[in-house]
């Protein structure tokens, strides 16, 4: 399967932008959990079995994946059924399966195998032109994960899976008019999906992101602190593990969702544009594989992928600067968690997948 | 054809998005740069504000001494257990522990979180004042399982009065700082000044300056490290003219004999106050960790008004003792010599009404009618000088009006005239009336402070000071004497014929054939008179037969100098209900005796209780008319 010569199309440039953002959230998780903890280390082993998916995920060829994508598709529809009966309960949601010496997370998986689903029925090359038929059924492919991990509940995964269909269905050529009538749609919707779609908190959630004073010891408080923990941060940031807002711990879940704000604090603004230089210049470069694609469902692939990745390095960062509502999204790449981790890597392996194959057959 | 428009279609589609993405980014670091450089200022503070926390290290107060360098108020360590509400995020369930933990009530907490409830909430409301190890050990207990982590324990210096009720009136005690007492002396809420005696009258000297710490704390606001620290300044010391062993002298003496009462005796020649008593008096002790409420209700119900300085705020008939004034005032108006004489028939008939005299004294003069208190003598000189003459010697001798003494709330003493009568009444004074205050009777109301700064300046010959506490102060280079009060007075000097008359008297009172016999000392010519203070008219007495128990018994007055030729302290011992000016010249001796003997270095004399007396003779009252309340004023 792993051509010998495909070895001098790796983008290797790709992998090392990858691991400076790993090595980044390594230093904050360092950093915020006091030393070179059990967190840290969980963080190093998940790092590591990471980078060996992401070496699986590469090696063999996403054609061959995607013919078995429906598969890969149904396998983790089954899983994220399993994490509804049988998934731990951590903070009122089942999100984990507890596998012993690991918690796996299906719903981070759930997104590159959706992306593959996507790539794989949207971007065959025997199709021509892009029918309403299509994007229906994209629609109902999206819809199934995305209600079985609403029902965890963790909305804010779920969420990350829009994406994918949006840009897929984009890059595959959906009329504007669909885009348009969906913004009209999304508009015209939003009052009331808040009134009858969401739950009380998250209600409240949103109604303390636009006046945080409201509620400054509740809901209100870590959007408060996330402010203050960037602002203080200044130019070059108060030194590493000198924070005082994550050190504190007046920033909840500092090494988690937080991650981006700490940084912010202990190395400043000038760390903030090298880390939002490092992420844009791996969404650029990962863009150029799509635009180098052999196929289009190579580029969709990586589309996909990338689709999900960026929406929720946009939110998370959005959100630790307190300019978004709090959810509990993590910030790829960089916050503690396993699964998410080495679904990221996974992911970023199909993209150099589709990328080393540029040239072949 | 589908192939290539395809290929064009993705690769417009691509740079929308690779456009957006950077469009996307840029904004992002637009709102980093906004919120790090921008408003970094507003930023750092409230970063600061949650991760630093200011504590007030309570100075302690300036320790007191009395003029020999024997310590009469220090400080102690005591604990606070305090409420900080900056990161509470259930209030109520706070009050709820810390009650349950303190054994205290919750309404109580409660009720003291209210009355705080304005003030920011980064400031300690303390709940506890002086708690118990047991309190503190649970509290610290509780605080390492977090689950107290807003209550506070601090260990602050507490005013401690080794010699509890002892000069308390003088000495006073401290207390939280009332709103017009932040601004008066520029302190914070929450801060102890001084409420009552020396320690409000010089408050400022003995404040101090309170430090401050800053330190770290996290999010559930547990200590982390120190940042700074600025070390308290303790107050001032200060030394009072106040004498130890006088001011025991007179407490302990005035409880022998069983009297509540007052005493005040000054060093004649400077109006230090060498001791300033009231009984029954009061702990300063229970207000020094903030006063319960029923020890301070009871106290401020108390029938015999503990909290009441008798020293300048109790206010009394004069009686007898009147007669120095008049005496003095006669020999230096000119109405009369020392040897001018007057027949005592037992009494005389002044405007048609006859005033009785206790005795038959025959012919005496002036010195002689000192010494057996004659009535009739003193109605005659009286009459010859008028109401308006003694009362200007009232108030040359320090009688009259207020001693200017650095005690808050000093009464006025009151010695009328016919100018004081046409304000106070809108009447015309009586020539009548004359002859009743010429021995004390009438409408006299006066200090035992007034009485000490008469007898100071007779003890004087003319020169009237102005009492005063505080003898020297550390200002950290060692004792500062400060200077006395200027006196306000205009200094006149006593013609000598005056003097040796007047003392000849009062040393007849004590040395001869008088009525302050009690009081004489081998060898320490004390010289004085008595007086007694009526309680309650005839008629009054009368009236209130039988629908009363309260003490109705007359008060004694003993006012004294000693030696008779330079006197070195002069003052009053006040027996409440002491029926007569001897029982204070009992309680005086052993005061005057403690004073010579420690200026001699001599052991101090040992109070010897009363033998249990059984049933005295009361002396029978002589109503001098059936009008006016002259009589017994011996």
């Amino acid at each position: 399967m792993f051509e010998r010569r495909l070895s001098h199309h790796v983008d290797w440039v790709l992998i090392g932008a990858v691991l400076a953002i790993c090595a980044v959230g390594l230093a904050m998780i360092f950093s915020t959990t006091g030393g070179a903890g059990k967190v840290y280390w969980t963080q190093v082993y998940a790092l590591g079995l990471g980078l060996i998916g992401m070496a699986v995920a590469a090696s063999i060829d996403y054609r061959s994946l995607a013919d078995k994508s429906h598969w890969l598709y149904l396998a983790i529809v089954v899983l994220l059924v399993a994490v509804l009966f049988f998934g731990a309960v951590r903070g009122g949601s089942r999100r984990w399966l507890e596998l012993g010496f690991f918690n796996l997370q299906p719903s981070e998986f759930a997104k590159a195998t959706l992306a593959l689903m996507l790539a794989k029925m949207l971007g065959e090359e025997r199709r021509s032109a892009l029918t309403n038929n299509d994007l229906f059924i994209a629609a109902a492919l999206t819809a199934v994960p995305f209600l079985i991990i609403a029902r965890q509940p963790d909305l804010g995964t779920a969420v990350t899976l829009l994406p994918i269909l949006f840009v897929v269905a984009y890059a595959a050529g959906m009329p504007m008019k669909y885009i348009y009538a969906g913004l009209v749609v999304a508009v015209l919707a939003a009052p009331v999906a808040y009134k009858f779609g969401l739950q009380d908190y998250q209600r409240e959630r949103i109604s303390t992101f636009l006046d945080p004073a409201q509620d400054p010891k509740g809901a209100g408080y870590q959007q408060i602190q996330a402010r203050i923990t960037v602002g203080s941060g200044g130019v070059t940031g108060k030194g590493f593990m000198e924070g005082t807002q994550g050190q504190l711990r007046f920033l909840p879940v500092a090494h988690n969702d937080f991650i981006f704000s700490v940084l912010a604090e202990e190395q400043g603004l000038v760390g903030v544009l090298a880390a939002l230089g490092l992420y844009l210049f791996v969404i650029l470069r990962a863009l150029d594989a799509a635009r180098l694609a052999k196929d289009r469902l190579g580029a969709y692939l990586v589309l996909g992928v990338l689709s999900s990745f960026t929406f929720q390095v946009l939110y998370n960062i959005t959100m630790s600067a307190g300019l978004a509502p709090v959810k509990g999204l993590t910030l790829p790449l960089m916050s503690y968690g396993g699964s998410s981790m080495i679904a990221t890597l996974v992911g970023f392996g199909l993209i150099l997948n589709v990328r080393m194959r540029r040239f072949s057959n | 054809m589908a192939i290539a428009e395809d290929r064009r279609r993705l690769t417009t589609r691509l740079t929308v998005l690779r456009v957006s993405a950077a469009v996307a980014f840029g904004m992002l670091a637009g709102g980093f740069w906004f919120f790090q450089v921008v408003q970094f200022a507003q930023f750092k503070e409230m970063a600061e504000n949650n991760h630093q926390r200011t504590l007030t290290l309570r100075a302690p107060r300036g320790i007191i001494y009395d003029r020999t360098g024997k310590l009469l108020v220090e400080n102690r360590n005591s604990f606070n257990i305090s409420i900080v509400r900056e990161h509470t995020k259930d209030l109520d369930r706070t009050i709820r522990l810390v009650a349950t933990v303190t054994g205290l009530e919750e309404k109580v907490v409660r009720e003291i979180v209210d009355r705080h409830r304005r003030e920011p909430s980064y400031r300690p409301i303390v709940v506890v004042q002086d708690a118990t190890l047991a309190q503190v050990a649970a509290v610290t207990a509780r605080r390492l399982d977090f689950e107290l982590p807003d209550v506070l324990v601090q260990e602050v210096p507490t005013r401690q009065y080794p010699d509890q009720d002892m000069a308390a009136h003088l000495i006073g005690y401290v207390g939280e700082a009332s709103e017009d007492q932040m601004q008066a002396d520029g302190v914070t809420t929450g801060s102890i000044v001084g409420q009552f005696g020396v320690e409000r009258v010089y408050n400022k000297l003995l404040m101090g300056e309170d430090g401050a710490k800053r330190v770290v704390v996290n999010s559930m606001g547990r200590e982390i490290r120190t940042l700074e620290e600025v070390p308290p300044v303790q107050g001032r010391r200060v030394q009072l003219t106040i004498n130890y062993a006088m001011q025991k002298a007179a407490e302990d003496s005035l409880r022998n004999y069983g009297y509540n009462g007052s005493a005040v005796i000054l060093e004649p020649k400077t109006g230090e106050v060498l001791t300033l008593t009231s009984l029954p008096a009061f702990d300063p002790n229970a207000f020094a960790t903030g006063i319960d409420r029923a020890t301070w209700n009871s106290l401020n119900n108390d029938k015999l008004r503990p909290l009441q300085n008798r020293a300048i705020q109790g206010r009394y008939s004069p009686g007898s003792t009147f007669k120095i004034v008049v005496a003095t005032a006669a020999l230096e108006e000119g109405v009369i010599t020392p040897s001018h004489q007057v027949f005592c028939p037992g009494g005389g008939t002044f405007y048609g009404r006859f005033f009785q005299c206790l005795g038959k004294h025959g012919y005496m003069d002036l010195a002689h009618a000192i010494e057996k208190s004659c009535n009739t003598y003193f109605y005659t000189v009286g009459n010859m000088l008028g109401v308006d003459k003694m009362y200007k010697w009232s108030e040359r001798l320090g009688l009259a009006l207020k001693s200017g003494i650095d005690l808050p709330n000093e009464g006025e003493s009151i010695v009328p005239s016919t100018e004081w009568k046409q304000k106070r009444y809108n009447e015309r004074w009586y020539p009548g009336e004359t002859v009743s205050v010429a021995i004390g009777q009438g409408q006299l109301s006066v200090t035992p402070m007034s009485m000490a700064v008469m007898m100071a300046t007779v003890a004087n010959g003319g020169t009237r000071v102005v009492p005063h506490l505080v003898k020297a102060q550390d200002e950290g280079s060692g004792w500062v004497p400060v200077p006395p009060p200027a006196s306000p007075f205009v200094p006149f000097v006593m013609k000598p014929e005056t003097i040796t008359a007047v003392r000849d008297g009062l040393w007849m009172v004590v040395n001869g054939a008088g009525t302050g016999k009690r009081a004489m000392i081998a060898g320490r010519d004390v010289a004085g008179k008595t007086g007694t203070a009526q309680v309650i008219s005839l008629q009054g007495k009368e009236r209130a037969r039988g629908r009363t128990e309260q003490d109705l018994r007359d008060h004694g007055w003993f006012v004294f100098m000693a030696p008779k030729d330079n006197p070195e302290i002069a003052g009053v011992v006040f027996a409440e209900h002491g029926e007569h000016g001897s029982s204070a010249a009992q309680v005086a001796r052993h005061i005057i005796e403690t004073y010579f003997a420690q200026r001699d270095g001599l052991p101090l004399p040992v109070l010897v209780p009363p033998a249990p007396v059984v049933a005295p003779a009361a002396p029978s009252r002589v109503a001098a008319a059936a009008t006016t309340a002259g009589g017994g004023t011996q």
